[in-house]
């Protein structure tokens, strides 16, 4: 065993009071930053999941036309008004569906044909959004599959998926009949081949799948998308692939970041809060472990200075109590993730939906354990640096002589 | 190295000022003093005379403020610090008058401490080192007893043991036996001379006690930072 290790463990185990007070600061410190980080990332990550659960990361629409002023002495009229929004189709979205793929972090892409129309079914009319779509690639965007309350999520010819709240309003189950058209008046019948639940009222209670082909004849896109949904393998990245998307092709790309920047908002600063507990906590279990080994090398001047007497050098001195530091950090860490997890497991239990299902997951990831151990290791040695720096350079002669 | 009987220590002109500017007071005023391999000698002075920063400075545990100290051959002042740590490691053994074992060890551990701190490690070669040593000093029945709770004696032997643990060529000891009784105060004189004779090393004992100090080789005498007086004692 090493020298330092041998002197720097027989202190700690000797040192009852103080290692225990030590150890417990650690603990506790090491408790509180598993169990917030557990519980934030665990309660964003659910948060985010069900915002993202009927959304795509980022949405690709044609650019938005704008009103201009009109150049030129023989002008007809002043400027060109914005047109009133019409749906309109992106051009050539082949292409760009093709080379979406090739963008960094693009994970997967969707045309979809979407508009506004009712859904009738004997008396009961319902307004709805029509979302033309080719299910196998659509669910490789928004996983809905396992979502499904009933049917299957495939379309052939006339068929239908619908929400489940549309469902109920209108009573039908799969393969009752139901009429859509859109307020030009342009109709079909359909049959429903499924009924969805994504978590989201509205969501269930306006969305209408229908093949691609009949939403683009409903809506009159002939053979256009209105948008290209897309999927990122990485969620915080999708405002940098849709501003990717929106310089090379030259259309409005939107992140789900945009579209959802109240949610961001909220979710940034509740991250800011929680790191400035984390750090305050650091600092304190810093605190503490300088203090009581500063007290502990005050203490311990004249064995010191024995040492440092019978052959220890200062190098070896200072070394004794920074290790003393990382072997309470170390400790502190693995008896804190204990703590910690015990914690964010309970509270995640007490917080139950009314089907007994926790509200939301805590993170414990090995990621987080090995940060905190990390974090706990490097906090306890520069702790020790200045009371280890002390001890090293007390003189020999002195401290046996005065003590 | 020192032939037998050569000076094994020798310092020259040593000067050892404290504190600074006004408060600055002169403890050591130019000492000029050898010691030969294998004596057996008593530093004796009143209080304040000097004699314990003498012995730090002889020791390397303290610099001193001017002059020369050739510890077995090799000046010293060329030394940098942790030099100075391993050579005093290598070289010299301190016995003090409070024993100043370390608590949290055993008193095996504590005679091991010197050899593990030389080499970085505490390897199992050493703890027999250190029983053969406790053997030496009559404590191997308590090599596993814990430091505080040897009695004053006691203590002294294993403190006189670990000194020994790097074979110094010097031991160096301050008021060894001040706070023991005369018995064994006795003792523990005895066992010093002892280790002197046998392994021929050289000890230099700082002293009150006059009747302990005639029962040495030789007897230096320090008064106002000054040596007044070095003689040789009779054999005994």
């Amino acid at each position: 065993m090493r020298f330092e290790w041998f002197i720097a463990i027989r202190y700690l185990r000797e040192g009852k009071a103080q290692t225990a007070l030590v150890l417990g600061g650690t603990t506790v410190g090491v408790a509180v930053l598993i169990f917030l980080t557990a519980l934030i990332s665990g309660l964003q990550r659910s948060l985010v999941g069900q915002t993202l659960s009927a959304q795509a990361h980022v949405l690709v629409k044609a650019p938005e036309r704008v009103a201009r002023p009109l150049p030129g002495p023989d002008r007809p009229a002043d400027h060109v008004e914005k047109v009133p929004d019409r749906i309109r189709s992106i051009e050539q979205w082949q292409r760009v569906l093709a080379v979406l793929p090739a963008i960094p972090g693009v994970v997967a892409a969707t045309p979809t044909a979407a508009g506004a129309a009712f859904a009738t079914r004997g008396p009961a009319t319902k307004a709805v959004t029509l979302r033309g779509i080719e299910p196998e690639s659509f669910s490789r965007v928004i996983d809905i599959v396992p979502r499904m309350r009933s049917g299957r999520f495939a379309l052939e010819g006339a068929e239908a998926i619908i929400g489940s709240v549309l469902a109920s309003d209108l009573g039908v189950v799969v393969g009752d009949k139901v009429r859509l058209a859109t307020p030009e008046g342009r109709g079909d019948v359909f049959t429903i081949a499924g009924i969805f639940d994504l978590g989201n009222k509205e969501v269930n209670a306006r969305w209408v799948f229908v093949p691609l082909r009949s939403a683009q004849t409903l809506l009159d896109v002939p053979g256009g998308v209105t948008t290209i949904e897309v999927k990122v393998a990485e969620i915080f990245d999708a405002e940098r692939v849709a501003r990717e998307i929106s310089r090379r092709h030259g259309l409005a790309a939107d992140s789900w970041m945009e579209l959802n920047q109240q949610l961001l908002i909220g979710l940034r600063s509740q991250s800011a809060s929680s790191w400035m507990i984390q750090g305050l906590v650091v600092l304190a279990v810093a605190l503490g472990i300088a203090s009581v080994l500063g007290v502990s090398v005050i203490q311990k001047s004249r064995e010191i200075g024995i040492l440092k007497a019978t052959g220890t050098s200062t190098g070896m001195v200072q070394r004794i109590f920074l290790l003393e530091g990382a072997l309470v950090g170390a400790a502190g860490s693995v008896l804190g993730a204990g703590v910690g997890s015990a914690m964010a497991i309970a509270f995640a239990g007490l917080a139950r939906a009314p089907t007994g299902e926790p509200l939301f997951p805590v993170d414990l990831t090995p990621g987080l354990y090995l940060g905190a151990a990390a974090v706990a290791i490097v906090t306890g040695t520069l702790a020790a640096w200045f009371p280890a720096s002390r001890a090293a350079r007390l003189e020999p002669a002195e401290v046996i002589r005065y003590g | 190295m020192a032939e037998a009987g050569g000076d094994v220590l020798r310092l020259e002109g040593i000067t050892r000022d404290f504190g600074a500017g006004e408060a600055r007071t002169r403890v050591l005023r130019g000492v000029d003093l050898s010691l030969r391999r294998g004596e057996f000698a008593a530093l004796m002075g009143p209080s304040g005379s000097g004699k314990s920063t003498l012995l730090h400075i002889m020791g390397l545990l303290d610099r001193p403020t001017g002059g020369r100290i050739l510890l077995d051959g090799q000046d010293t002042g060329v030394l940098d610090d942790d030099g100075l740590t391993r050579y005093r490691g290598s070289t010299l053994g301190f016995v003090f008058q409070f024993h100043h074992l370390l608590p949290e060890f055993t008193a095996l551990e504590n005679v091991m401490i010197p050899m593990a701190a030389g080499k970085g490690r505490v390897e199992a070669p050493m703890r027999d080192a250190a029983r053969a040593l406790l053997d030496r000093v009559g404590l191997s029945a308590r090599a596993d007893a814990r430091a505080t709770t040897l009695s004053g004696g006691q203590a002294q032997r294993v403190a006189i043991a670990r000194s020994l643990a790097m074979g110094p060529k010097i031991v160096l000891a301050d008021e060894p036996t001040g706070n023991l009784d005369t018995q064994t105060a006795d003792e523990v004189f005895a066992l010093l001379r002892e280790v002197n004779r046998d392994e021929q090393v050289t000890f230099l004992l700082v002293t009150h006690d006059r009747r302990l100090a005639e029962r040495t080789d030789r007897i230096i005498e320090l008064v106002d930072g000054r040596i007044v007086s070095d003689h040789t004692n009779p054999p005994r």
